[in-house]
C-alpha cells in the first residue's frame, strides 16, 4: 500500500469503517483525505463517519455484548493472543502505513509494531486472571457466603488520542475488551489510515462480530454524540482537551456513564479495572 | 393477650399458620437515655460553632410530629470555614499521621459507639422514625462494625491495589441521606479517614441529630480538630459543599436526580466523584423457591425501614405458576405487620421520615391506581398522629407503569409475573438502575445463572437486605458508581499511582 504516485501504480486499499464485523463505507458518503507524511501526495481517502454510523456501531456493540461477555475468560484470552499473531503477520503492512502516513522511521515503526503485539499478549494474559486479583470472598458476620467479582461495564466508547500512538491505542482496546466489554473506537485523520490493517486483525482473530467497531472521522464533530448516547455505559478519552472532557462528563451524567481519562495507555492492570463493575453476591449458609 | 381467630379465605379453606394479628402489649423503649440539645450548632474544627447568620431550622419526630430540636443551617461562608478547617487538619495533622495512628483513632471511635449504642439507637429512632428494633439491632451495630473494619485498613493501604502505591486525596465533601442517617455517616467517614483524608459532611436536613452526637464521640476520642467537620442544612448547603473549590473528592448518597445534578456541577473540575444513588431493584421468585422463606424475604426486601432503602426489592417478579398462591401469602403476611410507634419493640414498620416523603408516596400510589394497578393495602390501624403508611402492593403492573420505573422510596411493592428464566432476567434488567436484586430458588445452578446475568451491584440469593462492612455495596448504570464497604470501598478515597 502506498501513495498514489504516477510512477508506482499499485492497487491502493480502500479504507472503510469496521462495524459489526463488516466493512461499510460511511452512510454519509463523506471522506477525509490522508496525505503521505509531510507532502501533498494523496495517500488515501478515509471515511468521515457520521452520527448514524456511530449509532449503528453502538447497536453492533450492544448486540455483541452478551456473546462476548459470556465467553469463557480463557477463550477471550485465546482470541486476544490470536490478535497478536495476526498483527505479526501484518507487520510489513503496519510498518509501511506508519512510515508513509505518520513519518516513522522503519526502526521506530517496527518498535511500535513490537509494542502493539506486546499489548495484545499482555492483555490476553489478564483475561482470565484479573478476576482473582480484584475479586474475593468477603468475610461477612453471620451465616452467609459472600463474594465479589468484576463484571464488564458494557458498551464503551473510546475516543482515540489526537496525537496518535498505535501501541497505546491497542493497549487500551485490548484492556477494555479483555474483561468482556464491547467497544466503539473513533480515530481521526491522524492514524486513521491504520484502520484497515487494524480492522483486518480483529476480523480474522475469531473475535465475535461487533465487539470492536472502528470509525474514522472528525472527533470534534462526533464526541458529543458519544456523550449523549444512552446505550453507552462508559467513555474512554485518550487525550482530549480539558474543556471537551468537562463537556463529556456533563453529558455523561444523563445516564451515569463512567468517563475514564486514560492518556497513553500502557501495560497495567488498572486499564482493565477502569472498565469493570463489581458485583457482590450473598447466599445463606445453613441447612 | 388476645388472639384473633384464623381468617377464612375466599375458597373457604382455613389458612394455616399464624392468625392475621396478635394484640401485643406495648413494649416501649425508654427515651431517658437521650438528651437532645434544644439548639444544635455546626461542628467545625473540633468545636460546636454557631452559624454565621444565626439561622436555625426545626427537626421533628416523624412518629409524633413534635419538634425535637433546632438545627443550624450552614450557609456558604460556614461551609467555607469547615472546608478550611478540614484543609488545615489535612496538611497539618491527619495527612501526615501514620496509618497506624489513624487506625488507633478509628478503633477508639468504634469502641465508644459500641459503648453508647443504645443512646444512638434511641436518638436515631426519634429523629428518623425507624423501628427501634432496626436502629438497635442493625443500624448502630453496623456503624460500630464499619469503623472497626476500616480502622484495621489504615496501616495496610499498601495491600489495597496489588503492585500499586496509594496516597490520600485531601479534603472530601460528603452528602448523605436520611434513611440510615448514622450508618451512611459511618460508610462515608470511616474509609475516608482510614485513607488519610479529612472530611466535611452534610447530613440530610431531617436527620441531623445522630451525626451531631457522633461529633461528641469524636471529641471523646480526641480526634484531632478539623479532621471531621459537620455542616447541617438542606440542598443549598450541600450544593455549597460539593461545588467548593478546595474539595478534592465528592461522595454522595441520595436520589439519582440529585446525583446527576452533582455530577454535572463538578464535571468541569478535577474532583473525584462517587455516587450511590437510587434503585428499582428486582426481586425474582422462582417456582422452585422455598416459598415461606421467599415470602419473608420479599416482605423484608420492601418493608424493611418502611421501604426507605435505596436497594429495596421494590419490583417483585414472581413465576406465573405460583403467582396467585404467593401473592395471597404475601397479603396474609402484610396483614400481620405492625405499623406504628417506632419506639415499640413490637413495631415492624415505623414512621415515614417526613411529611414531604409521605405526600410523595401517596401521590405515586394515586398514579399507580390511575394507571390501572391492582392495589392492596394491609389491614390494621396506624396511629392518628405522625407520618405513617400501611404496607401496600400493586399487582399486575407492567414495566410501562410509572411505578415500575420510578423509585418510590416507601412501603410499596409492585408485582408482575414471568414464565422463563430468560424472561425474569430480561424484566429484571429492564431499568436504568442497577443497584441490587434478589433471587429465590432452591436450585444452585439457576441462582448462579441468574446472578451472573443480572446487571446489579448487589445480588441477594435466598436472602435480602443484608449488609456488612466487608461487603462492597454500590450500583451499575444510573444507580451510581463506586463501591462502599470492603476493600473496594477504599478505592474511591485513594489516589492510585
Amino acid at each position: 500500500m502506498s501513495g498514489l504516485n504516477k510512477n508506482n501504480i499499485r492497487i491502493a486499499k480502500t479504507i472503510k469503517l469496521f462495524i459489526g464485523g463488516d466493512f461499510p463505507r460511511t452512510e454519509s458518503g463523506r471522506t477525509l483525505p490522508i496525505y503521505v507524511h509531510n507532502s501533498k501526495i494523496l495517500y488515501a481517502h478515509i471515511c468521515r463517519a457520521s452520527r448514524k454510523d456511530f449509532r449503528n456501531a453502538v447497536v453492533a456493540a450492544q448486540n455483541a455484548l452478551n456473546t462476548w461477555s459470556n465467553k469463557s475468560a480463557h477463550n477471550r484470552g485465546q482470541i486476544l493472543y490470536r490478535m497478536a499473531e495476526m498483527t505479526e503477520g501484518k507487520r510489513q503492512e503496519f510498518v509501511e502505513t506508519l512510515t508513509l502516513t505518520l513519518g516513522y522511521t522503519k526502526v521506530a515503526a517496527n518498535k511500535v509494531v513490537d509494542d502493539t503485539i506486546d499489548a495484545f499478549i499482555y492483555y490476553a494474559g489478564w483475561a482470565d486472571k484479573y478476576q482473582q486479583i480484584i475479586g474475593g470472598v468477603n468475610p461477612v458476620s453471620g451465616p452467609h457466603h459472600n463474594f465479589t467479582s468484576p463484571d464488564p461495564v458494557g458498551v464503551v466508547g473510546l475516543i482515540a488520542d489526537e496525537t496518535f500512538d498505535l501501541s497505546s491505542l491497542v493497549a487500551q482496546i485490548a484492556a477494555i475488551i479483555s474483561s468482556g466489554n464491547t467497544l466503539i473506537v473513533l480515530m481521526n485523520e491522524n492514524g486513521g489510515a491504520l484502520l484497515s490493517s487494524l480492522a483486518e486483525v480483529f476480523a480474522t482473530s475469531d473475535l465475535t462480530k461487533g465487539v470492536v467497531n472502528l470509525l474514522t472521522g472528525n472527533i470534534l464533530e462526533l464526541y458529543k454524540h458519544f456523550g449523549n448516547h444512552m446505550e453507552l455505559q462508559s467513555i474512554c478519552c485518550q487525550n482530549l482537551d480539558e474543556k471537551i472532557i468537562g463537556e463529556l462528563r456533563e453529558l455523561a451524567a444523563d445516564n451515569m456513564k463512567r468517563v475514564v481519562f486514560s492518556p497513553k495507555a500502557s501495560l497495567a492492570l488498572q486499564h482493565v479495572l477502569d472498565f469493570v463493575e463489581y458485583k457482590t453476591v450473598w447466599h445463606p449458609i445453613g441447612n | 393477650m388476645q388472639i384473633n381467630t384464623p381468617k377464612k379465605t375466599k375458597s373457604n379453606v382455613v389458612t394455616m399458620g399464624p392468625p392475621e394479628t396478635f394484640e401485643y402489649a406495648p413494649s416501649i423503649e425508654s427515651t431517658e437515655i437521650v438528651k437532645i440539645d434544644k439548639q444544635n450548632k455546626l461542628f467545625i474544627n473540633g468545636k460546636f460553632t454557631a452559624p454565621k447568620n444565626k439561622k436555625y431550622f426545626l427537626t421533628y419526630n416523624p412518629a409524633t410530629e413534635e419538634v425535637l430540636a433546632e438545627i443550624a443551617e450552614a450557609q456558604t461562608n460556614d461551609v467555607d470555614l469547615a472546608v478550611k478547617a478540614a484543609r488545615k487538619a489535612y496538611t497539618g495533622v491527619w495527612g501526615k499521621l501514620s496509618g497506624k495512628m489513624r487506625g488507633r483513632y478509628l478503633y477508639r471511635i468504634a469502641r465508644i459507639i459500641q459503648e453508647r449504642a443504645r443512646e444512638f439507637a434511641v436518638l436515631e429512632t426519634l429523629d428518623n422514625g425507624k423501628p427501634i428494633r432496626e436502629s438497635r439491632d442493625i443500624d448502630i451495630p453496623l456503624v460500630a462494625a464499619h469503623f472497626f473494619y476500616y480502622a484495621g485498613w489504615a496501616d495496610k493501604l499498601d495491600y489495597v491495589v496489588p503492585g500499586k502505591k496509594v496516597s490520600s486525596l485531601g479534603v472530601v465533601g460528603q452528602v448523605i441521606p436520611w434513611n440510615f442517617p448514622l450508618l451512611m455517616a459511618a460508610w462515608k467517614i470511616a474509609p475516608a479517614l482510614a485513607c488519610g483524608n479529612t472530611v466535611v459532611i452534610k447530613p440530610a436536613e431531617t436527620t441531623s441529630l445522630s451525626i451531631l452526637l457522633l461529633a461528641k464521640v469524636f471529641q471523646e476520642a480526641s480526634l484531632p480538630d478539623g479532621v471531621v467537620n459537620i455542616v447541617t442544612g438542606a440542598g443549598a448547603t450541600g450544593s455549597a459543599l460539593v461545588t467548593h473549590s478546595d474539595i478534592n473528592k465528592v461522595a454522595f448518597t441520595g436520589s439519582t436526580e440529585v446525583g446527576k445534578l452533582i455530577a454535572r456541577s463538578i464535571a468541569k473540575t478535577s474532583k473525584k466523584l462517587t455516587l450511590e444513588l437510587g434503585g428499582k431493584s428486582a426481586h425474582i421468585v422462582y417456582a422452585d423457591a422455598a416459598i415461606d422463606q421467599a415470602v419473608e424475604g420479599v416482605i423484608n426486601g420492601i418493608f424493611f425501614n418502611q421501604g426507605h432503602v435505596c436497594c429495596a426489592g421494590s419490583r417483585l417478579l414472581v413465576e406465573e405458576s405460583i403467582a396467585e398462591m404467593f401473592i395471597e401469602k404475601l397479603k396474609t403476611r402484610m396483614n400481620q405487620l405492625r405499623t406504628g410507634n417506632p419506639l415499640d419493640k413490637n413495631t415492624d414498620v415505623g414512621a415515614i421520615n417526613s411529611k414531604t416523603e409521605l405526600t410523595k408516596i401517596k401521590k405515586l400510589i394515586r398514579t399507580g391506581i390511575d394507571e390501572g394497578g391492582d392495589y392492596f393495602e394491609a389491614t390494621g390501624k396506624i396511629p392518628d398522629k405522625g407520618y405513617f403508611h400501611k404496607p401496600c402492593l400493586f399487582n399486575n403492573v407492567s414495566s410501562a407503569f410509572t411505578l415500575s420505573r420510578i423509585e418510590i422510596f416507601g412501603p410499596v411493592l409492585t408485582i408482575s409475573t414471568f414464565r422463563t428464566v430468560q424472561e425474569a432476567i430480561l424484566k429484571a434488567n429492564d431499568t436504568p438502575y442497577g443497584l441490587a436484586a434478589g433471587i429465590w430458588s432452591e436450585k444452585g445452578s439457576k441462582i448462579h445463572k441468574t446472578a451472573s446475568q443480572l446487571k446489579a451491584g448487589v445480588i441477594w440469593a435466598n436472602t435480602y437486605n443484608k449488609f456488612d462492612p466487608t461487603s462492597p455495596f454500590g450500583g451499575y448504570n444510573e444507580s451510581g458508581f463506586g463501591r462502599e464497604g470492603g476493600r473496594h470501598g477504599l478505592f474511591p478515597y485513594l489516589e492510585i499511582k
